[in-house]
């Protein structure tokens, strides 16, 4: 546990910094300060401005107030790669490695160990690269594209990439890069599975124990609680305060975030209506190889089931087939009672089937698009092109929507793009919702979102549900599913495990022992 | 540094099966295309007995060819296009030919000069791509009509180069042995891909040209001097269109303001039968030339048979692309990893 002693000085010091985007003010008079050796949460809701404190610390984003201080002297940062080469490095949400180039090369690019002539030693390279990958416990072909390997092994390396300067500062003189002092972690475990956040853990202690200070961005609170030792809460745009993990408990870190009471997260009590009349949809047998085993699923009106497993444990897999998405190649499907091969997403939309994907920034929203037109989107789409949807029509359902979902910025003519993941994750369900679905498949929908649109989505899905909307709910999260749904289906190596109907006795603990066994079907 | 202290298990590093990891191997599309050409060589000599000067004849008939088509490397490693690649071999021709012909400059100096303008066109072409963020297509579209202009504006009727020297050089052979041959022309192709293999895979500028056709934006991320990269791709490709207008002078020792229209086109072709995936960042400098070859290949074999018409070139070359480009997205070579 780093102490805040007077005596230490802070590798990284931030004072009033501010920054204005439009008339938006992103920053105003936040003061940062990191010491060597910690890692340090930066925590705040979406659009709290701990991505423009990122970006104005690594050079993305010029300051309009405010000064930086690394190591006691001021600087100015004015790009990405000066902040690296004075020893401020950031891995990024998404992985934004190349990866159709090796590991290795990946890992150098931009810093090739070069010999006389400027011509790459390849051999040198994939050696140090093997050496600093093995400090991080990890054992790859470096040779190997990247993009072969698992999305977290991408991450590693791109944090082995962002720390390289250790390996081997001689090799890299050319640049005078100096090395890492500040290593900024963005969302780096959002799409990493438990044992991959374990192994990113270790790498992660480990580099703190040889004196980097990290910065660690992430909406998991448990993992905030393990790996951290002090935390820097930011809201709107405002600095809320520096603490030691300690020193403060989650319900007070939650408040502190959102600055109210988390009101009726814990009031989302079940409905425990049995289910009525014929099943929404249901699935006999369903299956595509490779994709998800065979599988039986019924989803009731007014039901919101919940499906629990691990990262590529087949989750998605078996959304995609019930959306048409992909197409199965064993079993029979039934929607509304009737039974249908799914040709094609348009076939399940045609009959009331919505889909959210959990890659809400590559498959869903459109960011270039207003926020008016990606709502509209799904309901034009179903109605065809030669019968545009009125516009005074298309005001009023996008207004209704906006306000009944609480869209942030309420401004239909804002690029979608524009707003932060929580807002973007409600118009894509506006988009469906406008369409007037029977059952709503959500993959991932709170997935990096902060915790006070979390609990809107969540309040939303369990309102819709009471609506007579049958809800398939997907998530990560074991505490979100267990609140919301009134069946959880259990996943595990792509087959649906166990069907667990909640109640007082299902536990997370019980559900991580299903997913471990894979017994109670 | 530091001696590891605790050591965290590998995640799971792909047991990827045999067959998997060859599918998988960048080099096999380059691999598909060297085992065609062989095959087609073989039954070529089988079936019309091929003398031994047809092999280098390939290359000494098509050495503009393959030097233009190592410019499109670049460019659509790089996640580019370059249309004005035909345009600007005529271009080069054209000027060649008059600053000999009418301006009585000496060859030497009047290569340089042409050499010296088509970098410079294709780095104009590159900045309009990268400052102004005109698509490649529309960018070297613009540069396709203004070379081809250009050239008519230089002479409307073609110019015959009758220079001692360059008459000497054009007529000079290499002998291989066994009777056959390479012209300088070929020679110089060859030097030219040797020359791109090396700045592809072993320069700093090479592996950003692939690091950029992967991903552009991580590129950028990764503090990669992206602007300086693109725009130098195009010019890496306006020199070699200028070099293949030489070259084709020496080959016909004339320049023609009609010349080379729609080589862009067999340079994409040959590209992309090549192996080069046309989205960038994977491909091989090496498989153009194969590429290059096949193509030539297809000319000699129709040629040979005699009956078939000349049109039937354009369809081998049609199913041959439509082949390779199947080829690769059966391979996945971009699949990405999911999981």
């Amino acid at each position: 546990m780093a102490e805040v002693a007077p005596g230490t000085r802070p590798v990284l010091r931030m004072t009033g910094i501010g920054k204005r985007f439009g008339t938006v003010q992103a920053l105003s008079e936040v003061d940062f300060r990191l010491l060597p050796g910690e890692i340090h949460a930066l925590l705040g809701e979406n659009g709290a401005g701990k991505s423009t404190l990122i970006k104005a610390l690594t050079g993305v984003y010029d300051l309009d107030t405010g000064s930086v201080e690394l190591d006691g002297t001021p600087v100015r940062v004015s790009n990405p790669h000066q902040a690296q080469r004075m020893g401020i490095s950031t891995v990024y949400q998404e992985v934004n490695l190349c990866p159709n180039l090796t590991v290795a090369e990946n890992i150098f690019l931009g810093r090739e160990l070069t010999g006389p002539g400027g011509v790459i030693r390849w051999r040198k390279t994939r050696r140090v690269a093997a050496e600093l990958l093995a400090r991080f416990g990890l054992t790859l072909d470096v040779g190997a594209r990247l993009g072969s390997y698992p999305l977290a092994v991408q991450q590693l390396v791109a944090i082995a990439r962002a720390v390289e300067y250790r390996a081997d500062g001689s090799a890299t003189d050319r640049d005078g890069g100096s090395a890492t002092k500040v290593l900024i972690l963005d969302e780096p475990t959002s799409s990493l599975d438990r044992d991959e956040v374990r192994v990113l853990f270790s790498v992660m202690r480990r580099l703190r124990d040889e004196g980097v200070a990290i910065v660690f961005v992430s909406h998991f609170l448990d993992q905030i609680y393990e790996i951290c030792d002090r935390m820097t809460i930011l809201r709107n745009g405002r600095l809320v305060g520096e603490y030691r993990v300690a020193d403060l408990d989650r319900v007070g870190l939650v408040r502190l975030m959102i600055g109210k009471e988390l009101g009726g997260l814990e009031a989302l009590a079940e409905t425990d209506r049995p289910p009525v009349g014929d099943p929404v949809l249901r699935a006999e047998a369903l299956g595509r190889r490779g994709g998800i085993a065979p599988f039986d699923l019924e989803l009731h009106a007014s039901e919101v089931v919940g499906l629990a497993g691990l990262l590529g444990s087949g989750r998605t897999e078996l959304a995609r087939l019930l959306f048409g998405a992909d197409a199965g190649d064993s079993g029979r499907l039934a929607i509304a009672g009737e039974p249908v091969v799914l040709r094609g997403p348009h076939t399940a939309i045609a009959r009331g089937v919505a889909f959210c994907s959990e890659n809400r920034r590559a498959e869903g929203i459109i960011p270039d698009l207003t926020v008016r037109e990606n709502i509209i989107l799904a309901m034009q789409a179903a109605r065809g092109w030669l019968r545009p949807v009125p516009r005074d029509r298309v005001d009023d359902l996008v207004a209704r929507f906006i306000a009944a979902l609480d869209i942030r910025p309420a401004d239909p003519e804002l690029r979608a793009g524009a707003l932060s993941g929580g807002n973007q994750q409600k118009i894509l369900l506006a988009r469906w919702l406008i369409t007037q679905p029977r059952l709503l498949i959500l993959d991932e929908p709170t997935r990096g979102i902060d915790v006070g649109a979390k609990a809107e989505i969540q309040k939303l899905v369990a309102a819709l549900a009471a609506d007579g909307l049958a809800v398939l709910y997907i998530s990560a999260e074991l505490e979100e599913v267990l609140r919301l749904s009134r069946t959880i289906g259990v996943l595990r190596d792509r087959s649906l495990v166990a069907r667990l109907d909640n109640g007082a006795e299902v536990t997370e603990e019980h559900i991580m022992r299903t997913i471990a066994s894979g017994a109670h079907r | 540094m530091n001696a590891p202290t605790t050591v965290a298990a590998a995640p799971a590093t792909a047991t990827t099966p045999r067959l998997r990891r060859v599918l998988h191997d960048r080099r096999l599309p380059v691999a598909a295309t060297a085992l065609l050409f062989l095959m087609m060589y073989g039954y070529g000599s089988y079936r019309y007995s091929f003398d031994a000067q047809v092999g280098p004849n390939l290359l000494v008939n098509n050495c503009y060819l393959v030097i233009a088509a190592v410019g499109v490397t670049f460019v659509i490693l790089a996640g580019g296009i370059d249309l004005s690649v035909g345009s600007v071999i005529g271009f080069s021709g054209m000027l060649l030919a008059k600053l000999i012909v009418a301006y009585h400059v000496p060859a030497g100096v009047a290569a340089l000069i042409v050499l010296a303008v088509g970098t410079a066109g294709g780095a104009l072409m590159g900045g309009m791509v990268q400052v102004y963020k005109v698509p490649p297509f529309i960018a070297t579209l613009t540069g396709l009509f203004l070379f081809r202009g250009l050239s008519l504006v230089l002479s409307k009727e073609a110019i015959p180069v009758d220079d001692a020297g360059v008459t000497q050089l054009a007529q000079y052979h290499v002998p291989l042995g066994g009777g056959t041959f390479l012209s300088v022309g070929a020679l110089v192709a060859l030097v030219t891909v040797a020359v791109a293999a090396y700045v592809l895979h072993l320069t700093r500028f090479g592996r950003q040209v692939y690091a950029i056709g992967g991903s552009e934006q991580s590129a950028l991320l990764m503090g990669l001097p992206v602007g300086r990269t693109k725009v130098g791709v195009y010019a890496v490709s306006g020199f070699c269109s200028a070099l293949a207008g030489l070259v084709f002078v020496l080959y016909i020792q004339s320049g023609d303001p009609l010349h080379a229209i729609g080589l862009e086109l067999d340079a994409i072709a040959a590209v992309v039968i090549g192996g080069t995936l046309l989205t960038g960042g994977a491909g091989y400098v090496v498989g153009s030339l194969l590429g290059v070859l096949v193509l030539g290949l297809i000319k000699t074999i129709i040629s040979a048979e005699g009956t078939l018409s000349s049109w039937w070139i354009k369809i081998f070359t049609g199913v041959l692309l439509l082949a390779f480009i199947l080829l690769q997205r059966v391979i996945g070579v971009r699949g990405t990893n999911r999981a």
